[in-house]
């Protein structure tokens, strides 16, 4: 410790414009992490049951991730090449909110992506569908002061993986949400609507309450398209909101 | 709650296209006075490295203050002082290496005082959900003995949160499943 060093309930007493604690999700909110129809996760779950962390100011605080750091084209996946990538052009927008309702300023939203073939610009990915050149499929920006996010890019295509035999991912976006605290962190997928491959994945199937799986597909949205240019998608997000005071009971 | 919150997914084993950065595995800058590295491994049920895992690291700084978005009066005032941290990387061995500083203590609930703690989540291919863990550090007996939140935690499995000094920082390996399985919080 330095001499700057102050009191430690000071900090914690001066914590005013960000809750003190999250609500504890319900138990169905996430997929287990035991889900043996995805088989990677038989060694990969812990066995022993997670301890109860009351949640300190460690949990809810969080990193300004991003402010400063974004260039100018990292919302758009379609023009961080010399050329245009090839597939069907879609925005994809919307707001992050908290489960109260309360939008999320200031959040870094980030975005990784197969390309339209359904071929990602990874050196693990080897099934044999084209990489695109003008294609990277990565994105990031911070949401606006109403919590809104937008990213312009092509629609990824589905493709097989090795689960099961004859296993396919319906196409996806893989979402990753800083939130505003270590409590809200989370990284999730947008799915597209009424994909064909839905009742066969286990990933989208992993969780159980269907509400939560509509809460992963994306809406077309006719008035978020940009005419003669692209089409559109509407994907809000609801990152865990505030809980009781917490060492006040 | 009025909304029913967005489930997790998998990061799936294709992450390093969109969330590694080059500086992302340092909390602070490497020049910082008092840097010191944070390296481990990370391994299955069968003992086995985890080659695709993506860690995220989130501190105060050596006075027990945060680098954080919100105004809590006290914000660190270590300059290059990130606090986060996140290490994944396109062809991974299972191993990870920050860089940061060795956090103080901060309040815990009522009027206890936490011990030196990073907060830990762990992604990869095959988790659905992340799973948080701690990094306490081995020769904080004093402030261990004393923190609210190792005081939950069964004692024969405390030391599974201990990071064992080495040269130039500490190790901390992760044990998803196994003998030696790491605890993991619900937050």
């Amino acid at each position: 410790m330095t001499e700057q060093a102050i009191e430690p309930r000071r900090i914690y007493a001066a914590v005013t414009d960000t809750p003190t604690s999250y609500a504890r999700e319900p138990p169905d909110a996430h997929p287990p992490l035991d889900y043996p129809p995805y088989k990677s996760t038989a060694l990969r779950h812990p066995k022993q049951p997670l301890v109860y962390l009351p949640q300190t100011i460690t949990e809810v605080t969080g990193p300004r991730l991003g402010e400063g750091e974004l260039g100018e084209l990292d919302n758009d996946l379609t023009r961080q090449h010399e050329g245009e990538p090839i597939g069907e052009r879609i925005v994809v927008s919307g707001r992050v909110f908290d489960t109260e309702g309360k939008p999320l300023a200031g959040t870094l939203v980030e975005i990784w992506q197969a390309n339209a073939a359904g071929r990602y610009l990874h050196r693990w990915d080897r099934w044999p569908a084209p990489l695109d050149p003008n294609f990277s499929g990565a994105g990031r920006c911070l949401t606006d002061a109403d919590g809104r996010y937008q990213f312009t890019t092509i629609k990824p295509g589905p493709y097989p993986w090795g689960n099961h035999y004859n296993a396919w991912r319906p196409a996806h976006i893989h979402f990753s949400l800083m939130g505003r605290a270590f409590a809200q962190r989370l990284v999730t997928q947008m799915y597209f609507p009424g994909d064909p491959f839905f009742e066969y994945d286990p990933i989208f199937n992993s969780v159980r309450d269907p509400r939560g799986r509509e809460r992963m597909i994306a809406a077309f949205e006719i008035h978020e398209t940009v005419p003669s240019w692209a089409a559109a998608y509407r994907f809000d997000i609801y990152l865990r909101g505030p809980g009781p005071t917490p060492f006040e009971a | 709650m009025i909304f029913s919150p967005t489930p997790s997914q998998t990061v799936g084993p294709y992450f390093a296209i969109g969330l590694p950065w080059e500086l992302g595995p340092l909390a602070v800058t490497r020049d910082a006075p008092a840097a010191i590295r944070i390296a481990g491994t990370v391994y299955d049920g069968a003992g086995e490295p985890v080659p695709d895992h993506l860690l995220e690291f989130w501190q105060a700084d050596p006075d027990g203050r945060f680098a954080d978005m919100h105004d809590h009066g006290g914000p660190s005032q270590l300059r290059g002082f990130r606090g986060f941290a996140r290490y994944g990387v396109e062809d991974g061995d299972g191993s990870f290496e920050i860089v940061t500083v060795k956090p103080g203590p901060v309040p815990g609930p009522g009027d206890t005082t936490q011990a030196p703690h990073i907060d830990v989540s762990v992604f990869a291919r095959g988790m659905l959900h992340r799973c948080v863990t701690r990094i306490y550090f081995a020769d904080e007996t004093e402030a261990n003995a004393a923190d609210p939140v190792l005081a939950r935690v069964p004692a024969e499995r405390r030391a599974t949160l201990l990071a064992e000094p080495v040269a130039g920082g500490y190790r901390f390996d992760i044990h998803l499943q196994g003998p030696d399985e790491t605890v993991f919080f619900a937050v």
